[in-house]
């Protein structure tokens, strides 16, 4: 494995060229770079993203990300609902990892009212959590072979995907939006017969993810394409607040599920926080694997020791939040994604701070599109992953 | 069709019409084949699906159903574009399938033309393709093709040499450029005296052999090498613009340039129509039986499968590079390695 | 590659520490702290003061930024959207109340760092004045404030002196208003009054004999 410094040199090197590439288009031969409009209608933007990129020959030498063209006001809409309301909005924000958007605004919520879920629905929280996790970034690595022109693994992907998402919906009752998560715990307990097809799920994707391993990590056009490309250094990556797996790929031992204390189950089972020193597209890829891996672990560990007991709190019919400010944020699929709410001690909150995790990491793309070629816009973009709801929320 | 697979004296009309048919079957049969076993079947069940069933039994009439809604379709040309060439490319890269079928000998006598120097005109024609698609990227007057139409220009131009360097080891090895001469060096000759097998030119030429494919690969812009189509980069570059039956002659061509280009390695490489001459005593052109004019083209095509077989394959499992790293793999490996590889051939040439 | 050390948590005995330092680093620019214990540390800066309060903060160790946003404490005058259109607008309180750490003015900026090591974040309030609604940039401490401060300039109508390039992010151009103000109308709201304010659904759990139930 090549030394992170020196794949940080060639970064530059390539910055030089793309800065030196431009200066000799302006003054000698006095043409003009193109401009490419990738997106909002693109099949590599997950969504209506628009990349605008000015480019010589294929080169980067400039890009910018232009956002908004789904922008739904969210901050704003909570504004106007009920706290219970508010988690059928929060859960289009990443819409592939739906009940984890629920989690941090509901303890939130919990934290103003001083009151704690009871541990089954903790337990359950945490499972349906990484349940979500293990959705959404399936679908991450079945799209990255897409990105990369390799066909195959998205229809791997969708398909153990649909076991996951069988399984969200059979505790749920909802595919894609649960809408599952009250103040003070569940809707409702999890359904019959869902621990032993649980089980069975996570073994078929714990072989899903030595499939993509083989199939994917270990060929070698893979690596060529994604090794080197669109490093991010570790002082670069916390300055933008890049979080989540774009992070920890960047050689930060980040973990919010452990490093800090939420009324949530994972600090109950072993398992591992994934790093990865390079920073560099095939890192991201590659701690999202291993993620997923850790993840059927997770969910193995707490499916063997889940408490019995009521799933809800006892919460007043009318859920009146006290006056107060309480920031959440817990490591969802995407990255950090937190709430600060300020309340009123009125119905709903009085202001919602959506912090999404998308947001800040599609905000480093500028500097880290400068100088690349334009099939490495594609890989940087689907190794920092984005969701598009996320980022325009 | 020579004449005498008829048994009858053709007029020249006759003769002519023979051939234009039999050069339709040859493009579209391979090419229809190619679409309905690998690109609907086996990339389905590759991929854990069924693939299209309801269209005829296992879904093997989907193949009129995708051509009759492409045919249905608008033939829309984008506002700038220019008007002429946009619409005459396609026909460029179809021409070139069919120019490149005309010299493939499918049997003793069944062949379209017979050319002394077929190895030559292969490789020429083969690259007509790329104007076809250049004009195309350039026609569209679309960011997204012009970006695609250079980078095919950029990748056959580079895969050009490779093709006939791997090419020219068979050439010293046959002695000739004729094609029907490089099936009957294949099959009349022996290895170490023992000629069980023939001398197919996959065993001697092995490294020219993967060169070649690798080639093929590139030629064909198939998945590792399909930057110039890049669905998810350039949004099927330089076919972006095209619809309906334009788009058609696009696809054709492309699955059929597969197919005829396995005809081709097939020829080159693996013997082509022909069964090793030993086993029933021949030892020339002329004293093949007449019945090889009927068995040849089976043998041809089941070749012709296999090999496409292969390129469909990688084509189903590979990531595509990225445009520099093509051009270095083609130039910094497959170049120098097919260079060595003439060396070789002719210092065992002139030795043995 | 993998870790398994589980980090200590942090204690509030850090959280003070980190409002000691913050003091002594920036001195009396520091107008106002919260620790809450077990929770959050939220400090409130003067507006002067506010990217110095950055420099100081990321010299202690704070490098992670978090995120960047504005509140605006007026109390809407729409109330949440419950209204009768037809009728006569109901009174409301309209005095300004800002939250944790205190305030003065109607617009604060809000913005969060992490310790990266420690685990443990700081929220900075600062005062945007009423009259000039502007501030420094982060950007030159910050790189990632960028967007951030475009998003709480297009919401909010705070201004960020030093920021390169002030465009909107979300909106269209030539939009107008600052729809996260309090005064900016939700028009679907105010269009049609919204029923559902109240929720009346009865929750689970609610009596004790569903509890617990799987299907």
């Amino acid at each position: 494995m090549t030394s992170t410094e020196s794949l940080i040199d060639r970064r530059q090197l390539s910055y030089i060229a793309a800065q030196a590439a431009d200066a000799r288009l302006n003054v000698e031969l006095e043409t003009e770079g193109m401009t490419l409009n990738i997106g909002p209608q693109h099949p590599a933007t997950h969504g209506t993203l628009r990349i605008i990129a000015r480019l010589d020959g294929e080169q980067v030498v400039w890009a910018e990300p232009s956002c908004g063209y789904m922008h739904r006001g969210y901050e704003k809409l909570t504004e106007v609902r009920t706290y219970p309301q508010v988690t059928a909005l929060v859960n289009r924000i990443d819409w592939l990892g739906s009940f984890a958007n629920e989690v941090p605004f509901i303890l939130a919520a919990e934290k103003l009212m001083e009151i704690e879920a009871p541990p089954r629905a903790q337990w359950i929280r945490t499972i349906l959590f990484e349940l979500s996790r293990i959705a959404n970034v399936s679908l991450f690595l079945g799209d990255l072979g897409v990105q990369l022109g390799a066909i195959t693994p998205v229809f791997m992907a969708f398909r153990d995907r649909e076991y996951v998402l069988n399984l969200i919906e059979g505790a749920t009752g909802g595919r894609f939006h649960p809408n599952f998560d009250r103040i003070g715990g569940l809707k409702d307990d999890l359904p019959a017969g869902f621990i032993d097809e649980t089980r069975v799920v996570m073994k078929k994707l714990r072989n899903f993810c030595d499939e993509m391993e083989n199939l994917l990590f270990g060929n070698e056009i893979f690596q060529s394409r994604t090794r080197g490309i669109g490093v991010i250094p570790k002082d670069v990556a916390m300055q933008y607040g890049l979080s989540g797996a774009n992070l920890r790929a960047s050689g930060v031992d980040w973990d919010l599920r452990r490093d800090q204390s939420l009324p949530m189950a994972w600090n109950k089972v072993d398992w591992k926080v994934w790093t990865h020193p390079d920073g560099d597209s095939f890192a991201r890829c590659w701690v999202r694997l291993q993620e997923v891996r850790e993840s059927t672990r997770i969910v193995d560990q707490l499916l063997d020791n889940i408490p019995s007991g009521p799933v809800m709190a006892k919460v007043p019919r009318i859920i009146k939040v006290p006056e107060g400010e309480a920031w959440v944020s817990t490591e969802n699929p995407l990255g950090e994604m937190g709430y600060y709410v300020v309340s009123k001690g009125d119905l709903g909150p009085f202001r919602t701070k959506i912090r999404s995790a998308s947001f800040n990491n599609i905000s480093i793309v500028p500097w880290v599109l400068k100088g690349v070629y334009v099939p490495d816009i594609i890989t940087i973009l689907a190794s920092l992953y984005f969701i598009l709801g996320d980022i325009d929320r | 069709m020579n004449a005498s697979v008829l048994a009858a004296d053709l007029p020249y009309w006759a003769q002519a019409l023979l051939r234009v048919l039999g050069g339709v079957v040859a493009v579209l049969l391979p090419a229809g084949t190619i679409v309905y076993v690998f690109l609907f079947k086996m990339m389905s069940f590759m991929q854990s699906r069924l693939g299209p069933m309801e269209a005829g039994p296992y879904g093997s009439m989907q193949l009129f159903a995708e051509v009759g809604k492409w045919l249905q379709k608008e033939d829309i040309t984008p506002e700038r574009a220019d008007r002429f060439i946009f619409k005459i490319a396609p026909l460029v890269v179809l021409v070139s399938t069919f120019l490149l079928v005309a010299v493939v000998p499918f049997g003793p006598d069944a062949w379209f033309t017979n050319f002394e120097a077929g190895v030559f005109y292969m490789l020429a024609v083969s690259s007509v393709s790329v104007l076809g698609i250049l004009i195309a990227g350039w026609a569209s007057a679309n960011k997204y093709s012009l970006l695609g139409g250079l980078r095919a220009a950029g990748q056959l131009i580079a895969y050009e040499l490779p093709m006939v360097l791997a090419v020219i080891g068979v050439i010293i090895q046959a002695g000739t450029m004729n094609l029907q001469n490089i099936v009957v060096a294949q099959n009349a000759g022996s290895m170490f005296g023992w000629d069980g097998l023939g001398n197919p030119f996959v065993l001697t030429q092995f490294v020219g052999f993967i060169i070649f494919m690798i080639a093929v690969q590139a030629e064909l812009t198939q998945t590792p090498f399909d930057m110039p189509i890049a669905e998810s980069e350039l949004v099927s570059g330089y076919m972006t613009e095209y619809s309906g039956f334009r788009f058609l002659t696009f696809f054709i061509a492309e699955f059929a340039t597969a197919g005829v280009f396995s005809l081709i390695a097939s020829v080159l490489f693996l013997g082509g129509w022909g069964i090793p001459f030993a086993w029933f005593g021949w030892d020339s052109m002329d004293s093949v039986d007449n019945w090889m004019n009927v068995v040849g083209p089976l043998i041809m095509v089941t070749k012709m499968m296999l090999l496409s077989f292969v390129i469909m394959w990688v084509r189903f499992s590979y990531p595509r590079f990225r445009e520099d790293q093509l051009q270095r793999f083609a130039w910094k490996v497959l170049v120098p390695v097919s260079l060595v590889n003439i060396m070789i051939t002719a210092i065992l040439k002139v030795a043995f | 590659m993998s870790t398994d050390s589980v980090a200590a948590l942090p204690g509030d005995s850090v959280r003070e520490r980190i409002v000691d330092d913050l003091r002594s680093s920036i001195g009396d620019a520091l107008l106002d702290s919260l620790v809450k214990p077990n929770d959050d540390v939220w400090v409130r800066v003067r507006t002067d003061a506010w990217r110095q309060t950055a420099l100081a903060l990321r010299s202690l160790g704070f490098d992670y930024f978090c995120f960047l946003s504005a509140i605006d404490w007026m109390p809407s005058p729409f109330g949440k959207g419950e209204d009768d259109p037809t009728a006569p607008p109901p009174e409301r309180d309209d005095t300004i109340k800002q939250g944790y750490a205190g305030g003065s003015t109607r617009l604060q900026v809000l913005a969060r760092l992490v310790h990266p090591t420690l685990h443990v974040g700081v929220n900075v309030k600062c005062d945007v004045p009423d009259d000039e609604p502007v501030i420094e940039s982060w950007i030159p401490v910050f790189a990632g404030a960028n967007w951030h401060e475009r998003e709480t300039h297009e919401m909010f109508g705070i201004g960020f002196a030093g920021h390169p390039d002030l465009r909107n992010i979300y909106l269209p151009s030539d939009f107008e208003g600052h729809p996260l103000r309090k005064d900016f109308p939700l028009l679907a709201r105010i269009v049609k009054p919204w029923p559902g304010i109240v929720d009346v659904e009865p929750l689970p759990g609610g009596s004790d004999d569903e509890e617990g139930d799987a299907e």
